[in-house]
């Protein structure tokens, strides 16, 4: 069953794998990581602001983003950026992003919809008492929400923030319909390459679920101390 | 924007063939629709099965559950197809093989199958949320009316952990939905798939987009308003949901 296979291609590939192809995946994980909480976490201020206004635009996008597949919000973002560009740079044609910015702003865009999702059931678990008592100390709405509610919020919430990474993080490999060379597109470049599919894509199943794992192990040991914490 | 607008394009010939493009898209929709279907009733069944295995008294049984669930759930979903589609016939006895890959329609089956096996990890840890939030005396009662552990499962807990996590399993199926559009990279023609060779043939992106766009949340709503009626169908009297 395993007879014929050259589990050699592997190790010749691995620099390319892990220098090109990890490097892309970790950084534009890490990035729309940060890029999706912050603009989630500005979603979340919204829905939870009392203007109407604000809460049902923030509303709509959440709910719009999260009725789409990914793959065609990639499409959308890869064809839509260099217009929004040229209109935002007042250029007089289209701009070209490069391809990791361009599945960048995508990942920030799309994760921020599950991000403030998050974020809102963090807020709404800190009790009335403590926004009630910050306004009777002096603190402004923005302050409470700097110094008090949301880094609570934060903390509670941390163990689903890092599991929804790790879907963003297995979620990466989907700019493969972009043929960018993120840690998948570069395996499966090899494997196209020599000809060597199920090696190259065994490899790449392997190296995203030790990933994974260890990543997932991590949360529950986390969620654990949490708990004896509270 | 200098972009060429043209919505009329919908019901131009497309060259394939098939009607017009909008014709294009809406089988699309068709195959989109067929494959979640056909994955969600994998994900339920084999789900279900998990799921329970996850709750039963024996430990070999929770142990193979954990591994089932972190197995599905810790690859990528493109990656998980793509083992399905290219490794899995080489890796099979040569005549199997052979036979899998002249398989017609290889890649709606892959990505029904692929899909389905996917969520139907998903699945598995809701229902073993459901079962684990009721309180313990229904089984116990189960078991003191003489009930087998199965009888116990098929007339006591079962009917009662499925409605409580209707609204998860009303999202997992939408995940069904938008997830069958990874298997445009296995060359599954569904609705993303028809957007963008509509797209290459026609170069109206915005246009083809939209008209994928609409149609994925007019799914979203039919899917969501048919749950809600389920749900009050369904509602077990006396929970804060039931009459």
């Amino acid at each position: 069953m395993f007879g014929n296979l050259d589990f050699d291609v592997i190790r010749r590939a691995l620099p390319y794998l892990f220098f090109e192809g990890m490097t892309f995946t970790l950084t534009l994980t890490g990035l729309a990581a940060l890029g999706g909480l912050v603009f989630g976490t500005a979603l979340a201020l919204m829905r939870l602001s009392g203007f109407k206004i604000l809460g049902r635009i923030a509303g709509v996008y959440v709910d719009f983003m999260r009725s789409l597949p990914l793959v065609l919000v990639i499409f959308w973002f890869y064809f839509l950026v260099p217009y929004i560009g040229q209109w935002v740079t007042g250029a007089s044609r289209p701009i070209s992003v490069g391809a990791f910015a361009s599945s960048l702003i995508t990942f920030i865009m799309f994760e921020a919809a599950y991000f403030s999702e998050i974020m809102r059931a963090g807020i709404q678990s800190i009790s009335r008492g403590q926004p009630a008592a910050a306004s009777a100390l002096g603190l402004t709405y923005g302050q409470t929400m700097r110094y008090v509610v949301l880094p609570q919020a934060f903390r509670n919430m941390l163990p689903v923030l890092i599991t929804q990474t790790i879907v963003l993080f297995q979620d990466t490999s989907l700019v493969y319909v972009l043929s960018i060379t993120d840690f998948l597109g570069a395996a499966s470049k090899v494997a196209q390459r020599d000809g060597r599919l199920v090696e190259m894509y065994l490899f790449a199943a392997v190296v995203y679920f030790t990933i994974s794992c260890i990543a997932s192990y991590a949360v529950r040991r986390l969620q654990a101390r949490i708990a004896i914490v509270r | 924007m200098n972009y060429n607008w043209n919505w009329g394009i919908f019901f131009q010939p497309n060259p394939m063939g098939t009607g017009t493009y909008l014709d294009m898209l809406l089988s699309g929709l068709v195959l989109t629709l067929k494959t979640a279907a056909l994955a969600w009733v994998i994900a339920l069944i084999t789900g279900s099965l998990v799921g329970v295995m996850r709750t039963l008294p024996s430990k070999g049984a929770n142990w193979f559950g954990f591994a089932y669930v972190e197995f599905f759930r810790n690859m990528p979903l493109l990656v998980q197809l793509f083992l399905w589609y290219f490794v899995l016939p080489e890796l099979l006895p040569k005549g199997a093989g052979t036979w899998l890959k002249q398989l017609p329609n290889a890649p709606f089956w892959t990505a029904a199958i692929g899909v389905g096996f996917f969520m139907s990890a998903r699945v598995a840890v809701q229902l073993q949320a459901g079962i684990g939030s009721l309180p313990r005396g229904q089984k116990m009662a189960a078991t003191a009316l003489g009930l087998t552990t199965a009888q116990g499962y098929r007339y006591v807990l079962l009917p009662m952990a499925f409605r409580i996590i209707l609204p998860p399993l009303t999202s997992e199926f939408l995940n069904t939905i938008k997830n069958t559009a990874v298997a445009i990279t296995i060359g599954l023609l569904e609705l993303t798939g028809q957007a963008r060779s509509m797209q290459e043939f026609s170069f109206q992106v915005f246009e083809a987009f939209t008209a994928a766009t609409i149609l994925y949340l007019l799914v979203n709503a039919v899917v969501v308003t048919a749950m809600r009626f389920l749900e009050r169908w369904v509602a077990i009297p006396g929970y804060i949901t039931g009459k």
